[in-house]
């Protein structure tokens, strides 16, 4: 685990909320000089502590209006290859993340679509058709807030 | 409204949120004061909202993740608002989502380890109130965790 302090810290912290915010601004945040700042900048992307950039998009406004969570569980565990399910399901568009499990699902996915009858269109041709689902249960998103976590 | 040269260059820049935009005006096919245009025009009217940078908590020392899935006592009117506004104090509570289905509110926990997750359980989950019924799932891995949309 790398040292950190509390202005590393800060610097996460806004970075998670604006990635695009520039050495110089967030410098001035935290009263470091522009080459500082990037500099530890640099340090904090280089040690790995993002996994990367999302862009923020209003989803609704731009056609998908539903977000499904679905908690699938493999049929035939054992006969069903891991690999050939995740590789598929990895591959469906509207799948936006796939997470690997332990409980009382194998499986959970962030699925959108454009409406529910969208959704279930998604769900019939591509989801249930997956190499080894057995079952699938549903929750529809009503909201929902990242917080920023245990940063100080 | 969006046209097609919108959605292509979201398309892109989605897929890759760190590029130059010199870079990107070439993958989507449009010129850069296009390109500057058309960005500036979707932020303006709240479609592209910024862009955030996704924190690996593990490399931070936070090993485990855990997805906690709550029922709440319905009978109890407040029971969405106290719980929510319970959970929002616990800074180890990375995720809170809301549900219309079986769940009622999903929340992601991160600890250090087991033996802190245990603890959070019981010190400042199960004390959190209105809750009916309650199961978790265990991070093992992340596969795809790209959350584009199929513009």
């Amino acid at each position: 685990m790398m040292d950190m302090d509390e202005i590393d810290r800060g610097l996460i912290r806004a970075l998670a909320q604006d990635a695009q915010a520039s050495a110089g601004a967030l410098g001035r945040q935290f009263g470091l000089s522009q080459p500082a700042a990037w500099r530890r900048i640099k340090r904090l992307r280089e040690a790995g502590v993002f996994r990367g950039v999302r862009l923020d998009l209003d989803k609704a406004a731009l056609g998908f209006s539903v977000t499904v969570f679905l908690g699938v569980k493999l049929a035939t565990k054992g006969r069903v290859s891991l690999e050939d399910f995740e590789r598929a399901v990895a591959a469906v568009p509207e799948v936006q993340t796939v997470e690997h499990v332990l409980g009382m699902y194998d499986y959970r996915l962030r699925v959108v679509a454009r409406d529910i009858p969208d959704f279930e269109r998604v769900l019939r041709r591509r989801l249930m058709t997956l190499p080894g689902v057995g079952s699938v249960d549903a929750n529809v998103l009503l909201s929902e807030e990242r917080r920023p976590g245990p940063l100080g | 409204m969006l046209d097609d040269i919108d959605r292509r260059i979201l398309r892109h820049f989605q897929a890759a949120p760190e590029s130059a935009s010199a870079d990107l005006a070439d993958r989507a096919g449009v010129t850069s004061s296009t390109l500057a245009r058309r960005l500036e025009r979707m932020r303006a009217r709240g479609v592209l909202r910024g862009a955030r940078a996704e924190i690996n908590w593990p490399v931070l020392g936070y090993t485990v993740e855990v997805s906690l899935r709550v029922t709440l006592d319905k009978t109890q009117p407040r029971a969405f608002d106290d719980f929510i506004e319970a959970a929002r104090e616990v800074p180890e509570v990375i995720e809170i989502q809301t549900f219309l289905g079986q769940v009622d509110v999903r929340l992601s926990v991160i600890a250090r380890d087991m033996a802190h997750y245990q603890d959070l359980y019981r010190s400042r989950i199960l004390t959190l109130p209105h809750i009916s019924d309650l199961d978790a799932l265990m991070h093992v891995a992340r596969l795809k965790t790209d959350e584009t949309l199929p513009l």
